[in-house]
């Protein structure tokens, strides 16, 4: 029923996606293999094979340490964070609420603006001076609200710093994560609601026991997404806090070490080492998805 | 009889108190995404000398567009920049993207089953881990340093979401269609013209909005790969902060104008591009 | 139907709208002969300076177009990041900015990413007017290869003189009278020190490093003749350690300006920083001697630690004509003349006309005639810039932990794998 020729067709027109791809990721992330292998220091590059060095060199290096610590603390906060927010303010707006336009563009909104463009306007909102005389930001409006226990440093709170700067990116991805779960409960069908409330359960009952449920794909998918964010989270931190050590992650490492120091070689093995976590968290995803999906 | 629709109605009261009641937390929160937004407002319509972080909740003393004007002055050229580098990247990676989506969802070959997880992979990669490589290789096909240039890697690294939305998307298109177009005769084209094209509005609409903001926001790829005259904005705005002074309402006034383009297309196409999302043709 | 017909006339009216706003905006091309400068000096004095002297390069060369690629260093320092990329691809600018010393010498001479210039000295009579102390910085193997443009202070501390005078303190010379400053100031409940990010660590660090060693053993540590595992180097680091307990808790949320201005807002009593801080209090309109007062770091009294800054000529400079008109003007007393005052420092040629410079410019313009000149860590004189990366990488992790023994280990290992300690 396919002809031969048709195939053919179908396969030259996606031919041209194929070798861009294949050049712009797979042919760099080659390339980038072979610079993580090699002792690149300097502005002139140099692939003398060293082995696995920048690799081993890199597990006992103590700020990868704290990078490592950093990316967790970020991601649990983050992903956390955006999931519980966005599903709450799904429920809201799933109660059919006058306005439920206007708010559910709010909330998308910071999904279009760049933290070029707002990490100023954080970086002061979480100004962490806790002095009474130089109390601003957040701390100001807490103090002038009586909310004083409220005060904190924020970013630079010890070890757990990276929390406040997920918060961030919470205030960007939440509304990303509502609209997903919108779209999950909009398509629950009216009659198992119907049906639930006739059982007698309570609206509580009924989300928890019947439509959370439902959710878990959804779930699943947000949660790639923002972990894969999380992994990659650069601009968000230099924006809203500079490079400081104890804010250090992977990417301002790797961006750090290579531009700054040169070690060109250093630099490929932190990017080689985040895109084989971003993979352990993609590749089962696609996998799972894709299959499900084919099956249909 | 009368009982039980008193109880009916009380109920119903009942319910409608509640349901009022749940616009508070909705309220704070649209606070808690508004605050941001506020402060760049004010900041940026104060003069230099009101400016400080003591005073950053006050309202300005007066109307000053001149920080508005005086961001434009600067952000000018680089504007013009960004829309003409965004709106060519936004159409030609929708259109790629369509393409792709219909062949890998509808009109599939051998082995295109391995070439869509393939594709989709790109999206996930973290960016810096490439860009070395990018620049040496736009540098040897000679569009380093220019607004094409600029446009091309866009449109490659947006290749996997693109075809990921329209793959999605189509998916939901019944294959019967496509079987009874075939038996009409129609080839691939025709199919994808005539059956796939027309209902394509909302996948196009959430892609190249999509497409729009990555690509005016982006700032890694547009500092490493253009020079001075064909800066888009995000890298202007940078250079605006400046390192001594920095005029914090000037720099406040230049972010909302850099933030203008996009904010628009969400408020006027928003409710289309949430209805995509809802639809879930962006699930990921 | 009626929808998507909606829809479609809101995508037209958005894309035309915007276009016709900014069809009027777009630049005119012009392909005339052309240089290409590439700094960090974005904003300020260092932009407005930079400015100034564009306007010389101007009247002298009308003929050149100048395009002015400063990127912002700032946070991200986005301009190393961009500058590192187009020279590894070997698309250079024709002419950059680079910090006299190591920066220069130990990354873009061995890398023959620049030009010598002796041929430019020699033109220009440039070896009677730039410093001898200068040129050594400059050159390798007998060649110099900048052009140095202005000279900038780095063991400065900036005070509070009504704070110091309210708590009876006269600005100390030694460590020990700082140190006994801060005590008294703290028990008083001022801020004694006032900190930014963490270069402006890495800043105060050198400062001290050089107070507590002396100019000789500083210096040795730079070419490996004083060794980072002795106890002079303990000793130091354990005065570094007691400096930052009098600084400020948030300081690595704030900008050196930021740390700057609470020294002028009497939130702090002393800052240290290099001599661009008088550029910024000056562009604050501030009087120097009233509001704020100056003095080398305690205990580094008699020494000028320095940075300059300078600008090359590239390997394969796009248009190498151009390039050498831009370095003349760099080098020439109208050009060095209209920068300096501008960016608050002093000019790297020795006949500069003091009276275009404030009183703290030129006290700075004697002592540099007179003192012992040393060189900076943080600005790129004494180390190269892996070294100094993984001097930075250190400290940082210093500051989380303050593990004295821990950071001297770092320091030991950092010159034996990339200074001259291998």
């Amino acid at each position: 029923m396919f002809a031969r020729k048709e195939k053919l067709y179908g396969f030259l027109l996606v031919l041209p996606s194929i070798i861009a791809v294949g050049i712009f990721v797979y042919g760099f992330i080659a390339w980038s293999v072979r610079v993580s292998l090699s002792d690149w220091v300097g502005l002139t590059a140099d692939y003398t094979f060293a082995g696995l060095r920048n690799y081993i060199e890199l597990f006992s290096d103590p700020r990868f340490h704290v990078d490592i610590r950093n990316t967790v603390i970020f991601t649990v906060v983050f992903v956390l964070g955006a999931l519980i927010i966005g599903l709450f303010l799904a429920i809201l707006l799933d109660q059919r609420l006058p306005g439920e336009g206007f708010f559910r563009g709010l909330f998308l909104f910071p999904m279009a603006i760049s933290f070029i463009v707002t990490g100023v306007v954080w970086r002061w909102l979480m100004n962490p001076a806790t002095s009474a005389d130089r109390l601003s930001g957040y701390n100001l409006l807490f103090d002038s609200l009586g909310l004083d226990f409220l005060i904190n440093q924020w970013h630079l709170t010890p070890t757990y710093g990276m929390a406040a700067i997920a918060m961030t990116a919470i205030w960007q991805m939440s509304g990303y994560t509502m609209a997903l779960y919108l779209g999950g409960l909009r398509a629950v069908p009216e009659e198992l609601r119907e049906a639930a409330r006739v059982d007698g359960a309570s609206e509580f009952q009924m989300y928890r026991r019947i439509i959370l449920p439902l959710l878990w794909p959804v779930t699943l998918s947000a949660v790639i997404i923002l972990g894969h964010i999380s992994l990659k989270v650069f601009d968000l931190i230099i924006a809203v806090a500079g490079k400081q050590l104890p804010l250090d992650v992977p990417s301002i490492y790797m961006w750090q070490t290579t531009f700054d120091g040169l070690f060109y070689g250093r630099g490929a093995s932190i990017g080689i080492l985040l895109l084989i976590s971003v993979a352990f968290l993609i590749i089962p995803y696609l996998y799972y998805s894709l299959r499900s999906e084919g099956e249909e | 009889m009368s009982t039980t629709s008193s109880s009916l109605s009380s109920s119903q009261g009942r319910r409608f108190q509640r349901r009022y009641l749940l616009l508070i937390p909705l309220i704070l929160m649209t606070i808690f995404y508004l605050i941001p937004l506020y402060v760049m407002l004010v900041t940026g319509f104060k003069s230099f000398e009101e400016v400080s972080l003591q005073t950053m909740w006050n309202l300005p003393s007066g109307i000053h567009f001149d920080n508005y004007i005086e961001a434009f002055e600067k952000l000018k050229p680089h504007l013009w920049n960004s829309l003409i580098m965004v709106i060519p990247a936004a159409i030609i990676s929708s259109i790629i993207g369509s393409i792709n989506g219909f062949v890998l969802a509808r009109w599939r070959f051998p082995g295109s089953k391995l070439v869509l997880p393939l594709l989709l992979f790109g999206m996930f990669i973290p960016y810096q881990s490439v860009i070395i490589p990018l620049a040496v290789f736009m540098k040897n096909i000679g569009l380093a340093g220019s607004i094409p240039g600029l446009v091309l890697v866009h449109v490659i690294y947006g290749i996997p979401i693109t075809t990921l939305t329209f793959y999605g998307y189509y998916m939901t298109v019944p294959k019967e269609l496509v079987e009874a177009a075939k038996i009409d005769g129609a080839g691939l084209l025709g199919t994808y013209w005539n059956i796939f094209i027309p209902v394509s509005a909302p996948a196009f609409v959430v892609v190249l909005i999509w497409q729009f903001t990555s690509a005016w926001n982006d700032f890694l790829f547009a500092v490493i790969l253009t020079g001075n005259k064909s800066w888009p904005v995000t890298v202007a705005l940078q250079n605006m902060a400046g390192s001594q002074i920095i005029a914090g309402n000037v720099q406040m006034a230049g972010s909302l104008l850099a933030a203008l383009p996009t904010l628009l297309v969400y408020i006027f196409l928003g409710r289309y591009f949430l209805r995509g999302l809802m639809a879930g043709s962006l699930k990921g | 139907m009626k929808r998507r017909k909606s829809l479609s006339l809101q995508i037209l009216s958005i894309v035309l709208v915007s276009v016709f706003l900014l069809a009027a905006c777009q630049p005119a091309g012009g392909e005339a002969s052309e240089v290409e400068v590439f700094s960090w000096w974005t904003g300020g004095g260092e932009a407005a300076g930079l400015d100034a002297m564009i306007e010389v390069f101007k009247e002298k060369n009308p003929n050149i177009e100048f395009v002015n690629s400063a990127v912002a260093g700032g946070a991200g320092t986005n301009a190393r990041a961009v500058l590192a990329t187009r020279l590894s691809q070997n698309e250079p600018p024709d002419s950059w900015q680079g910090h006299a010393g190591q920066e220069l010498i130990g990354t873009y001479v061995k890398d023959e990413k620049i030009e010598p210039l002796n041929f430019l000295y020699d033109e220009e009579g440039w070896l009677d007017v730039m410093p001898a102390t200068l040129i050594p910085l400059i050159s390798d193997g007998g060649n110099i290869y900048s052009v140095p443009v202005n000279i900038h202070r780095a063991n400065v501390i900036w005070s509070n003189s009504q704070i110091l005078a309210d708590n009876g303190i006269s600005i100390p010379t030694s460590m020990d009278e700082w140190f006994a400053a801060m005590d008294a100031l703290q028990a008083a409940g001022v801020t004694p020190l006032s900190m930014g990010e963490q270069w402006t660590a890495m800043h105060l660090f050198e400062t001290i490093m050089l107070s507590s060693l002396g100019p000789d053993k500083y210096n040795g540590l730079w070419d490996g003749s004083t060794d980072w595992g002795s106890s002079d180097v303990t000793a130091a680091l354990e005065a570094f350690t007691k400096t930052l307990s009098y600084t400020n808790s948030d300081a690595s949320s704030l900008s050196w300006q930021d740390a700057s201005q609470l020294v002028v807002d009497g939130s702090a009593a002393f800052n240290v920083m290099g001599d661009w801080a008088q550029g910024f209090y000056q562009e604050l309109g501030l009087e120097p001697n009233t509001d704020y007062g100056w003095a080398p770091v305690p205990g580094t009294g008699g020494n000028f630690q320095f940075l300059s800054d300078s600008f090359v000529l590239a390997v394969g400079a796009p248009d190498r004509d151009a390039a050498l008109a831009w370095l003349k003007v760099a080098g020439s007393k109208d050009g060095q003349d209209a920068f300096n005052p501008v960016k608050g420092s002093i000019p790297a040629r020795s006949d500069g006309d003091v009276s275009l410079y404030n009183v703290y410019l030129q006290s700075a313009m004697d002592d540099w005639a007179s003192n012992t000149v040393v060189g900076s860590l943080t600005h790129g004189v004494v180390a190269n810039d892996s070294w100094k990366s993984e001097i930075d990488t250190a400290l940082g992790l210093f500051l989380q932990d303050q593990d004295v023994g821990a950071f001297q280990a770092a320091l030991v290992a950092a010159c034996a794998s990339t200074g001259p300690c291998q």
